[in-house]
């Protein structure tokens, strides 16, 4: 019984193991925080895309587009490069720390939010734009009312992205390194207790990380309908 | 909203009605001329109805003069030398994802009326188009005759000197469009220069002072409703008041 992933799940959850909350805390945290930071960043450049027309916006597009399949580990290698003692911005000291996993997440993040909100801002651009253009509207004055008339699929993208951000492993591994107390997420653990040999443990974080991930779809989805009821 | 009797027009709107100008305005397309050059100048009373069968260029000719597009050649000139105040309402009205008086409040938002008078003026707006009681039902929801009049009640709320209306009533029930004649009339009234395309004949002789009408890209002839309908010039007008099928 003890070995069933189920029950050891299930005993994680119910005895709240202060490691295990704090394991669970931090990837919280630093996936929220990075998921903030790329939809603060995200979100405008999106619309800013789709707005002006300017030279090189279709390449602009096809990387945005391309890079949201960038492997974790490339972008955890990036970071770990620019943020090591020998890099541009060692002097900082953010390697293994959690600023660092939050910068590698935002760059896994930010490609998603800006490439999907990009498309959907362009689609209700154009449903408005003779109606923005008769009522005076400059393109920089366009920009908020479209993320605003945007709002349910934005947060439906910022789930995305959150999925995205809380699921990887590469470039947290990379640039946390899996420090225990410090940089320790779930999917880091993960792969330490299936290093280890600890298969239930793992199996155990599994779902927790997998119960996770369901919640935030099940938000997705809720707000999804709720928004087409009440918007038409 | 007032009633008012629609077959009657008002002698006379306040003189300050803007004058609009075409001089030798062009449109083409990728590969054909949409617009051939035209001018007419809209300074009489009005409401100017602007007619012909569909592809004639009329919504084309209401985008020029609104500024929705560039003319290839020629140049809009208003008679006051600078750009007047202007709505346009158009056959499927736009509505953003919000309430109906947050449309309006949006519309007052971006043209900057103070934070504080918005909301009152536009409720003010809503009552007067009959909308006062679905101000804060989505306007995406409200039917195809209350999304043409929120469309006129945020037109109204900016005051505009000129109304630029493209076939807002070929979508609607003769009930929604009553509602929407008598509003034309209204903004008349207050000396707002009317300029609106129809392909309903009727219709246009209910409300059209003066007739501009368009065939095949070109404007035909611009007279008082009353010679064209009685006596119009062009053989074009003539099949097109007659009922022909015309290109």
């Amino acid at each position: 019984m003890e070995n069933n992933a189920f029950y050891v799940a299930i005993s994680l959850l119910l005895d709240v193991d202060a490691a295990l909350f704090s394991i669970v805390a931090l990837s919280m945290q630093v996936s929220l925080l990075a998921v903030l930071v790329a939809a603060l960043l995200g979100f405008p450049l999106g619309a800013a895309v789709a707005l002006w027309r300017f030279p090189g916006r279709g390449g602009v597009i096809v990387t945005l587009n391309a890079l949201m399949g960038l492997p974790p580990v490339v972008a955890g290698l990036t970071v770990y490069l620019l943020l090591s003692r020998a890099g541009p911005l060692g002097e900082l000291g953010l390697l293994f720390t959690p600023g660092a996993m939050v910068i590698a997440q935002v760059i896994l993040v930010l490609p998603i939010l800006a490439a999907l909100s990009r498309q959907k801002v362009e689609e209700l651009l154009g449903e408005y734009q003779e109606q923005f253009i008769s009522l005076g509207m400059s393109r920089a004055r366009m920009m908020p009312t479209l993320l605003w008339d945007a709002r349910f699929a934005l947060l439906t993208i910022l789930l995305a992205g959150f999925g995205r951000a809380s699921a990887e492993v590469g470039a947290v591994m990379m640039v946390g390194g899996n420090i225990e107390g410090v940089t320790r997420v779930m999917t880091t653990s993960i792969v330490l207790e299936t290093g280890k040999g600890n298969l239930p443990l793992a199996l155990g974080l599994g779902i927790v990380l997998l119960a996770l991930v369901m919640l935030v779809n099940a938000g997705a989805y809720l707000v999804g309908e709720l928004a087409r009821r009440r918007t038409g | 909203m007032t009633s008012l009797n629609t077959n009657m027009l008002p002698l006379s709107a306040p003189s300050n009605t803007p004058t609009l100008n075409f001089e030798e305005v062009a449109f083409c397309g990728q590969e054909r001329t949409l617009l051939a050059p035209s001018s007419f100048t809209l300074a009489s009373v009005g409401p100017t109805l602007v007619m012909g069968p569909n592809g004639a260029g009329k919504s084309l000719l209401l985008r020029l003069a609104h500024g929705l597009l560039t003319p290839s050649r020629g140049r809009v000139i208003w008679s006051d030398g600078e750009r007047p105040r202007q709505a346009m309402v158009f056959q499927q009205p736009v509505m953003l994802r919000r309430s109906a008086v947050a449309n309006v409040i949006h519309a007052l938002a971006v043209n900057k009326v103070p934070h504080r008078s918005r909301s009152r003026r536009a409720l003010d707006a809503l009552e007067r188009f009959g909308l006062a009681t679905c101000a804060h039902t989505p306007a995406r929801l409200l039917s195809g005759g209350q999304q043409q009049r929120l469309a006129l009640a945020r037109a109204w709320a900016l005051s505009p000197r000129v109304l630029f209306l493209d076939e807002p009533t070929s979508a609607l029930d003769p009930a929604a469009i009553k509602a929407v004649e008598a509003a034309v009339q209204e903004f008349h009234c207050q000396g707002t220069r009317i300029v609106m395309t129809t392909h309903d004949i009727h219709q246009a002789r209910r409300l059209a002072g003066d007739v501009l009408f368009l065939s095949g890209g070109h404007v035909r002839e611009h007279t008082p409703a009353d010679t064209f309908f009685d006596h119009p010039a062009s053989r074009e007008a003539q099949a097109f008041i007659a009922g022909e099928l015309i290109e």
